[in-house]
């Protein structure tokens, strides 16, 4: 192209910014929150303090003395209410999220985001609990089960979210933000396509990795070359990601054992992983911390239902705190509910977990397990505007959500019945849908392709 | 009351075997509470509760209840009767979830009242001691919904090696279903069905009733004819006449509001029947027409997930319930998964933060269970003759930061590691 033309091919898009700005409807007044105990997870919590919201993103977070308020901001008295950062889940399964089918047990192809129904009352159930950035995974019903979608729980223009498009995180690069699920232990054994035991599952997701290491040497190996490119494999592709530590594997697994063959592999392979639920981490906390390993603990009410689960404790946090494991919390909705996802640090507190410890579980330690940690998970100038106010400190049974906001609109208000319903449940909250519980058939629980406990609907 | 010689005989060598089984003790140890939460009246500001012989002696204020020499005290800020479970699975479907260790339901017949909770219930399974540790003395326990008339349930408290030293009343129900969770392949296929097999039922009960009392009546005097032969032992038959006599209560889970007003019918139907409505999801529907019956609810657990017939479920329900008035227990349940075993104190917990007052949580894990099962005699409150169960907490029991930090049954201090 001749210079002249392309400084004006330069030049057309900002001419038309500009144009566009003059034409912009007036902006949006800040919002300053005013009065309550700010809890910013960075830094000590706050007795009274203000946030200033604009434009989307963290204006100000301080000591009410310390802050100024802008004249034309809009105020939200908040004198005696507590404000946190939006929650982050980084597991749960709402939306009717589907993954792999029973022809495989490795589906790194399929992606989840084919399969969500962002208009299922999951998602109004989960910012009614303050979720604001979640992590939608498949099941652990497969080795792999899919490639999951990281996403904020916004209303675009105030509106409910249509597709799940509306919810994406977008990285640098402007793909969506999303990570691998994998699986190890006994959800996933079963008949042949599917392991029987734990040696053979290793093994499969070995060959799979091997397969992958080879696909990449391919395409290095091609330099770009169209020709001696390798065919386009949709899982192989998601698979190389993770070999280059873009794509972050969250790994289900209990037992000890379990959680040491994840960190064998890790070690072979070197993909970056978050270990999840993990009822055994306890007995192994400094082997984990020795591995530099992020672990997302799920905190349930009593142990058992299943063997490897039979020694899951809620001391867990504390433990792997004590430690120096980095621990996040999830809700594995709806295996625990995502409206009361807040539960977790109080039971994590009540057992041993340090308060600022479990807040960060709840927030900025599953952000950094995302890689969204510059983005969300705490309250400082420059971050997304996703908070959520509570009616009472985020430890106490007493607190109620009572607002949610994400990227500085409000998406959950507790004051609006519609609103309320799904914080409370109630007539025309439900939906009667099968949801996704690992791994409950109506009344009967299945697992490996048997039917455990009791049967029938 | 007519029984049949044979119960009778039944009921001796019963009672004869408790005799000689090893006895639990029945111990002595004296509480001090900042607040001591009775279900009998008021809280009591420094509260004191003495237990001699494995009962309480004398409960008040600490000014006027000395306390007696060489009693051993334990001190908390908040103490309370020791909580009741008004209808779980604990050690009947275990821990570990296996086809070994699960209990609680039986699918070879629709309705088999006769099935025993003392014949399957494991008093070591882990979560006995787990539930307890929180201040849970005693459950109702034994079969779960999901058969039209799945089996008993027992009243036992936490503690001993076997179920003959630890139950405090061997049937304490018998349990039964309404809804979509009791279909079977074959009979009963739809409500209707199930609705009419249980009418069925009883029937054949009220006509058993009939021969077993024809049988009990002497013969008319100065005539040769003797008395009616008893009819063959029937278990099934037996149970369903103790139900229709009103001696155990029939427990019907029923969720939908069309399948509590299946129970309502039935109440009306055969009014000797002493009915609580388990679970109840929708009963907010129909609380004018349940106080009307005078049918108390064991309501779900206050976080069941909302799904299926569950889906129009309410956090609130136990709060609007008691503001009609109903007698209203919160109950742990039966998880086929996870959690394995709810933990009653915290789902009072949470109907506590969404509008009952602490009082009246508290009862739904008390006072109110006992009475709707027949013990307000010996467990439920804080009060001179019955159990010493209490359970000692460090704080608000609700909040999740507080700990127990000691359970006591029958005057025996189970734990004191804070929990």
């Amino acid at each position: 192209m001749p210079i002249q033309s392309r400084f004006t091919a330069a030049l057309l898009p900002v001419a038309m910014l500009a144009l566009l700005a003059g034409l912009a409807p007036a902006q949006v007044a800040p919002v300053a929150v005013v009065g309550a105990h700010i809890i910013p997870i960075t830094g000590p919590e706050i007795p009274r303090g203000v946030l200033i919201v604009h434009n989307g993103k963290i204006v100000a977070v301080g000591d009410e003395s310390a802050v100024t308020i802008p004249a034309d901001a809009t105020r939200i008295d908040a004198v005696g209410k507590f404000i946190m950062p939006g929650l982050v889940d980084t597991h749960i399964h709402i939306g009717g999220v589907g993954g792999g089918d029973r022809s495989s047990t490795l589906a790194p192809e399929v992606r989840v985001l084919d399969s969500i129904n962002v208009m299922d009352s999951g998602f109004r159930r989960a910012v009614a609990g303050g979720l604001t950035t979640v992590n939608i995974m498949p099941g652990s019903g497969h080795l792999m089960s899919g490639q999951t979608i990281y996403t904020k729980l916004r209303q675009p223009g105030g509106n409910p979210p249509k597709r799940i498009e509306d919810l994406f995180i977008k990285g640098d690069d402007g793909k969506p933000m999303w990570g691998l699920k994998m699986a190890n232990g006994t959800n996933m054994l079963g008949e042949p396509p599917f392991s029987g035991t734990r040696g053979k599952s290793a093994a499969l997701v070995r060959e799979r990795f091997i397969k992958a290491q080879e696909y990449k040497a391919k395409i290095a190996a091609a330099n770009g070359d169209p020709e001696k490119l390798p065919a386009r494999d949709l899982g192989l592709e998601a698979m190389v990601e993770v070999l280059d530590g873009k794509r972050i594997v969250h790994h289900h697994t209990h037992r000890t054992d379990d959680i040491m063959t994840v960190l064998r592999l890790k070690k072979e392979f070197g993909f970056r992983v978050v270990l999840h639920h993990v009822s055994e981490a306890w007995k192994i906390a400094d082997e984990i911390a020795a591995a530099k390993v992020p672990v997302s603990a799920i905190v349930i009410d009593s142990p058992g239902g299943k063997l490897e689960a039979a020694d899951l404790v809620i001391e867990t946090g504390g433990v792997l705190e004590k430690a120096g494991v980095n621990v996040a919390f999830h809700t594995d909705d709806w295996i625990t509910d995502c409206r009361l996802f807040l539960r977790s640090a109080g039971l994590a507190v009540r057992a041993g977990m340090s308060r600022p410890g479990a807040l960060r579980a709840l927030t900025l330690a599953g952000a950094e397990m995302l890689d969204l940690q510059s983005r969300v998970g705490s309250l400082e100038a420059g971050k997304d505007a996703d908070f959520i106010i509570l009616s009472a400190d985020p430890l106490s049974v007493y607190a109620k959500v009572e607002q949610t906001w994400v990227e500085g609109g409000k998406v959950f208000d507790r004051s609006l019945e519609s609103d309320r319903l799904f914080s409370t449940g109630g007539f025309g909250a439900g939906r009667d849908q099968e949801p996704y519980m690992c791994c409950v058939q109506g009344t009967g629980f299945v697992f490996g392709g048997k039917q455990w406990g009791t049967a029938g609907q | 009351m007519i029984r049949t010689r044979s119960v009778r005989t039944l009921a001796a060598a019963a009672l004869a075997l408790v005799a000689i089984l090893p006895g639990i003790a029945l111990a002595q140890v004296a509480i001090k509470a900042k607040t001591l939460h009775t279900m009998a009246g008021p809280p009591i500001t420094d509260g004191v509760v003495i237990i001699q012989d494995g009962k309480i002696t004398a409960v008040g204020p600490a000014a006027t209840t000395p306390i007696p020499d060489g009693l051993r005290v334990l001190e908390a800020a908040i103490a309370t009767p020791g909580l009741i479970d008004a209808r779980c699975t604990i050690g009947v479907s275990g821990l570990l979830n296996q086809k070994q260790d699960q209990d609680q339901i039986e699918r070879s017949a629709p309705i088999q009242p006769e099935l025993r909770a003392i014949d399957a219930y494991n008093p070591l399974d882990p979560l006995v001691g787990y539930v307890r540790s929180f201040g849970i003395t005693t459950i109702n326990t034994g079969h779960a919904p999901g058969e039209l008339i799945s089996g008993q349930t027992a009243l036992i408290k936490l503690r001993g090696t076997t179920v003959d030293e630890a139950v405090i009343m061997a049937v304490s129900g018998v349990a039964a279903t309404l809804g979509p969770s009791a279909q079977r392949d074959s009979a009963p296929g739809t409500r209707a069905k199930m609705v009419s097999m249980l009418r069925e039922q009883l029937i054949k009960a009220r006509d058993y009733q009939k021969s077993l009392d024809k049988a009990a009546q002497p013969s008319a005097p100065g005539t040769d004819a003797k008395p009616a032969e008893p009819p063959a032992r029937d278990l099934r038959l037996e149970l369903l006449a103790q139900l229709l006599r009103g001696e155990i209560p029939l427990l019907i889970s029923a969720n939908r509001a069309q399948d509590i007003a299946s129970v309502l019918r039935l109440k009306e139907e055969f009014g000797t029947l002493r009915l609580v409505l388990d679970s109840g999801s929708e009963a907010y529907l129909l609380t004018a027409e349940l106080k009307a019956a005078g049918v108390p609810v064991i309501l779900h657990p206050t976080m069941v997930r909302a799904f299926g017939e569950m889906e129009n479920m309410s956090i609130e329900t136990a709060s609007k319930l008691r503001a009609a008035g109903i007698d209203v227990a919160i109950q742990g349940g039966f998880e086929s998964y996870v959690p394995k075993a709810r933990i009653v104190l915290f789902e009072a917990a949470i109907a506590a933060a969404n509008g009952l007052s602490f009082e009246e949580a508290l009862a739904t894990i008390t006072i109110t269970p006992a009475r709707i099962l027949g013990v307000a005699d010996r467990i439920g409150s804080l009060e001179v003759g019955k159990d010493g169960d209490i359970a000692l907490y460090n704080g608000d029991p609700f909040e999740y930061t507080t700990h127990c930090i000691a359970v006591i049954i029958s005057g025996e201090v189970m734990s004191e590691k804070p929990r």
